[in-house]
């Protein structure tokens, strides 16, 4: 059978949409496809465009490639325009006088930015902003100037400012209507928007109707508007609009709109059959759709219509969701409340600058548009709600209303949703396609987005997406995929037997055996972590080095300017005067900010590498051990004063805290593990807040178990009570080491306990009563990690090989000079960002 | 540019380099060498050369140790946010000698 011939003009996001889908159909060979192209290069990622200002390439954004389209026999034709359509000869000629004819044909000839008709429009440095070469000329335009003007207030426009802001320009924004997003937000989302913008340093000139473009005085040029103000600036970027590109269909007598745009029907087809017409240069019931995702619904409609489908085209929806200069923006079906009769809630937080808007049906029971400026977290719940006509709850307001304390969101869950909600739009994925995705076996959302597409196009849709496929799951009675990354496939605790049991101590070792690739920032701490309980090695051996976070690699925690903090170990809290001279004096030394800790104990703030073993080796000298503030271990035992000095102490709870310091510091467990010890019930210790707490009574003492403070407080249980020294410690011995065995990543007493299955009773026969006939074999492990121990940082000062890691430089002995210190309170503090630049140009009228 | 010597890139490792103050971070992985711009673009620190590496999804990546985003070593495209992205430098070996292209 001889092949049809299709032929597409424009390779842009839809006419390349198209390809790949008509090659994806079950029927493929039976046609022959060749793209016309006017730009020098196939389709690329025209809605990622701005990357290129960050640094992405032509490359980078590219969706296709020449060797694709050569592989599946797609021929091409680059830098050619067609400039002739014969519908009745079936061909199509372009400006280089090739002529092709064709079976079918598929206008996606786009669209083009609008340049308003102002006198002076056409000199150089003014420009717009659409393609590759466009941005090229942007940037070689800004090189040459210092101030530039975006005409044009909507989303393109915007977007285009942050352009020009991050080329270092001052930057304009001048707008015809009276606020910004006209189409998109209502006037108090605009105003919001607005001044978030400005406070970015983006002047915003609304009601501005630009008349004429003259010379400048100060500037390249000066725009005088209509008020007879005027703005000067040495560029201007024309972004007020996108028209259709329907030459081809008004001149060869296509039926075309009256404001522009290829009329098309239900099935994408023009007023001629076999011509269709796609993306943003078609005409749908008047409308036309400057949006991606509606322009690749087309070409899905089209591929159905040529290959025998039934699918259609009946509009989309244009909700939007953005970040504009970092500010997010959304805007959902009727934004402005154009429905009569329409009711409105508005929520608004002057102080944080939020505004959110609800706008709901006549009789208040549905959801027919949104406005969300500076938290758009909102966004996909609602836009669910909106699309799927689903009844808002009994007070709609709670859906943007923030979710007070303890109170979780009221958004109407996944499953209030219908199978047919579109989850992904820019790839038209329902709910009912991700479920059955699922049920097919992909399980985590990475396989969702390879086999459904969702989540890969915009990227909004990932969260909901996620919570769509975990709900199914939990349907499904999977448990929800517990793997520790890609790399493995077992959860912490089987690792850690596989560690345990196969005497393992190298994560080369387990990934070879049990698991594939070669790791991650997710595996390597972790099995890290296990080996270290397991075996306690010193982490900075070179086997176990690369396995280990900058924090326990350095020895030290890493601080938001990359320098680092030192916190020696202060068992008890109890300290001599001579070491506290000793740390006030390497404080000064080295111009450290110094602070007594939550944990009883002083922190140095603000080390930079190559200073961190000169620093120890003084601290060592002095008396200290590492602290381990940077692992995932044993910190500190908070001790109260106790027996020894306070009137009420039962108890010697600084010895107690001590002794339980020294026995267990260096021990490395899935998450950071507290203690505390009080010398009586009053509890100034708040050993009840703690991993392990410790109260002395009359009876002996205390054990509470499971406590935490951070980020969720719970309360210790109270474990046993009436206790001497030594069953103390063998019960806090087997705890520490089953809660090591059977934790999971990250996960700390507290939250390990909440999901252990048979609770506190449980825990309680595991240890006390060695139900399972572990105890003497944790106890066993216990003493093994505690013999072990070392010191770290000693070792490490001690070997001139490890040393080197600490250079900032390989190649030079310069400091690192992003980092920058002001003083405040007579101690260092990290610069703010406005201080660094000034630091930066202060040094650079020095050098100069 | 002459860097370094090459015993001083340690497998899975990275270094940070200085070259006319453009900080620069380079790896050993599977024995090839990458390198990339060490400032974290989302923190603004230059710590990318103390980040973990390994791979993701297929792609070699080093994780930023301050917010963990990835960064592709040989694009220095961030994973996250493709949109982002570090500088990625030419880097060879010769004569047990370590070169970057900047
Ligand atoms: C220095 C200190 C604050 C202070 O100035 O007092 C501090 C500083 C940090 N805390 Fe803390 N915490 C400090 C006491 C606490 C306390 C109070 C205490 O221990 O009595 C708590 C609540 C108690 C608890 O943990 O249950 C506390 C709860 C947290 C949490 C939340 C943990 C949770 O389970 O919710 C984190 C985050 C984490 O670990 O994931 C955290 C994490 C951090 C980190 C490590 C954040 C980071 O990754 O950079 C901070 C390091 C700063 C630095 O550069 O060194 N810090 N942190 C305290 C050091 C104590 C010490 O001597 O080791
Ligand atoms: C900076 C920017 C940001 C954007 N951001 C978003 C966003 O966040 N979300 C969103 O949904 N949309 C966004 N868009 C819009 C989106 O890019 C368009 O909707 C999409 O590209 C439309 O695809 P298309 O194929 O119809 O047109 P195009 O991608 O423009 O492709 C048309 C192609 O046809 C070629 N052509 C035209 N006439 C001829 C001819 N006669 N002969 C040969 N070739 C011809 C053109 O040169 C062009 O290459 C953005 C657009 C820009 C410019
Ligand atoms: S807990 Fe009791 S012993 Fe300790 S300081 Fe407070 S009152 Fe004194
Ligand atoms: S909605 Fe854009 S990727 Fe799914």
């Amino acid at each position: 059978m001889k092949k049809q011939k299709i032929v597409v003009v424009g390779n842009g996001m839809v006419g390349h949409k198209f390809i790949d889908t008509l090659l994806a159909s079950s029927n493929a060979d039976q046609y022959q496809i060749v793209t016309i192209a006017e730009e020098p290069r196939l389709a690329y990622d025209r809605v990622q465009l701005s990357a290129y200002f960050s640094g992405s390439t032509a490359e980078d954004l590219m969706l296709t490639s020449e060797t694709y389209y050569q592989e599946k026999g797609v021929s091409y034709k680059l830098n050619e325009k067609v400039v002739e359509l014969k519908p009745e000869e079936n061909c199509v000629v372009t400006a280089s006088g090739h002529k092709e004819t064709y079976d079918q044909l598929v206008l996606a000839t786009g669209s083009y930015p609008f340049v308003p008709p102002v006198p002076g429009r056409e000199q150089p440095h003014c420009l717009v902003y659409r393609t590759i070469e466009d941005l090229e000329a942007i940037t070689a335009s800004a090189k040459q100037s210092k101030v530039g003007v975006v005409v044009g207030g909507g989303l393109l426009g915007l977007e285009a400012a942050n352009a020009l802001k991050n080329l270092g320009l001052e930057t304009h924004v001048v707008e015809f209507a009276p606020r910004l997003m006209a189409v998109q937000l209502d006037e108090g989302g605009g105003q919001v928007l607005r001044s978030k913008i400005e406070k970015l340093g983006v002047k915003v000139h609304t009601e501005k109707n630009t008349q004429e473009i003259v010379a400048g005085e100060k500037c390249r040029y000066r725009m005088i508007f209509a008020d007879g103000n005027y703005l000067e600036t040495d560029m201007i970027l024309f972004s007020a609009g996108i028209r259709p590109r329907d030459e081809l269909a008004r001149k060869f007598g296509l039926g075309v709109g009256e404001r522009g745009g290829i009329v098309i029907n239900n099935y994408c087809q023009t007023t001629v059959p076999n011509i269709y017409a796609i993306g943003e240069c078609a005409l749908w019931s008047n409308r036309i759709f400057g949006l991606v995702a509606p322009g690749y619904q087309m070409a899905r409609v089209a591929v159905s219509h040529i290959t025998g489908g039934t699918e259609q085209f009946l509009g989309a929806d244009m909700s939007t969701k953005l970040k504009l200069l970092g500010v997010e923006v959304a805007s959902i079906g009727d934004a402005q409340a154009r429905t009569p009769g329409a009711l409105s809630y508005v929520y608004q937080d002057g102080i944080n600058e939020i505004y959110k808007r609800l706008v709901l049906s006549p009789d208040g029971k549905k959801l027919i548009g949104a406005v969300l400026v500076g938290d758009s977290s909102a966004y996909g719940n609602l836009l669910q709600i909106c699309l799927n006509h689903m009844e808002v709850p009994e007070s709609p307001e709670q859906l943007i209303v923030p979710a007070s304390d303890g109170q979780a969101a009221t958004g109407l869950g996944v499953d209030a949703l219908p199978e047919t909600a579109t989850i992904c739009s820019c790839h038209d994925v329902s709910k009912g396609a991700i479920c059955c995705a699922v049920r097919d076996g992909a399980t985590t959302i990475g396989a969702i987005k390879s086999s459904t597409k969702a989540g890969t196009g915009c990227g909004g849709c990932v969260a909901l997406a996620t919570q769509v496929m975990n709900s199914e799951l939990t349907k499904l009675g999977v448990d929800i995929c517990t793997d520790v990354c890609e790399h493995f496939s077992y959860t912490r605790q089987e690792l850690y037997h596989l560690v345990r049991v196969g005497n393992i101590r190298t994560f080369e070792e387990l990934i070879e055996k049990h698991g594939r690739g070669l790791g991650c920032d997710i595996c390597k701490p972790l099995v890290a972590s296990i080996l270290a309980s397991c075996w306690n090695e010193l982490i900075m051996k070179n086997e176990l080095a690369h396995l280990q976070d900058t924090n326990d690699y350095f020895m030290a925690n890493m601080q938001k300017s990359g320098t680092y903090s030192i916190v020696p170990r202060v068992a008890g809290g109890e300290i001599t005067p001579d070491k506290l001279i000793a740390l006030g004096m390497v404080g000064k030394k080295y111009r450290l900010y110094t602070k007594i800790t939550g944990g009883q104990r002083i922190d140095l703030f603000g080390a930079q590498l190559e200073d961190l073993p000169a620093i120890w080796q003084e601290l060592i000298d002095a008396g200290f051990e590492t602290g381990h503030a940077y692992g995932k271990a044993v910190r500190t035992v908070k001790s109260c004063v106790g027996s020894t000095w306070c009137r009420y102490g039962v108890l010697d709870s600084v010895g107690m805290a001590i002794a339980i310091e020294e026995r267990y510091k260096g021990l490395r467990a899935p998450h950071k593990l507290k203690f505390a010890v009080s010398g009586c019930t009053r509890e100034c210790a708040e050993a009840q807040s703690k991993d392990v707490g410790v109260i002395a009574t009359e009876n002996g003492w205390s054990l509470y178990v499971c406590g935490n403070g951070g980020m969720k407080p719970r309360h210790a249980d109270l474990f046993a009570t009436g206790l001497d020294d030594q069953t103390l410690l063998k019960y806090i011995d087997r705890f520490l080491m089953f809660y090591v065995r059977t934790a999971d990543r990250l996960q700390r007493t507290s939250v390990w306990m909440d999901n252990l299955e048979g609770g506190l009773k449980y825990l309680k026969s595991v240890i006390i009563d060695d139900k399972l006939g572990v105890g003497a074999e944790l106890e066993k492990e216990m003493q093994m990690v505690i013999d072990a121990y070392q010191c770290e940082w000693k070792s490490t000062i001690s070997d001139p090989e490890k040393l080197k890691r600490f250079r900032t430089f390989v190649n030079s002995n310069k400091r690192d000079n992003t980092v920058v210190f002001v003083e405040e309170r007579e101690q260092i503090r990290p610069a703010n960002e406005e201080e660094i630049v000034r630091f930066v140009e202060a040094n650079e009228l020095e050098t100069a | 540019m002459d860097i370094c010597d090459s015993s001083d890139v340690l497998p899975n490792l990275g270094v940070r380099a200085l070259v006319n103050d453009e900080q620069i971070a380079i790896y050993r992985v599977q024995g090839q060498l990458y390198a990339i711009g060490s400032i974290d673009p989302f923190s603004g620190a230059a710590v990318l050369s103390r980040g973990i590496v390994g791979d993701v999804k297929g792609q070699l990546v080093v994780a930023s140790p301050i917010y963990k985003q990835h960064f592709n070593l040989a694009t220095g495209v961030c994973l996250e946010e493709p949109s982002v992205r570090v500088k990625s430098y030419p880097v060879r070996e010769i004569a047990g000698r370590v070169q970057v292209l900047v």
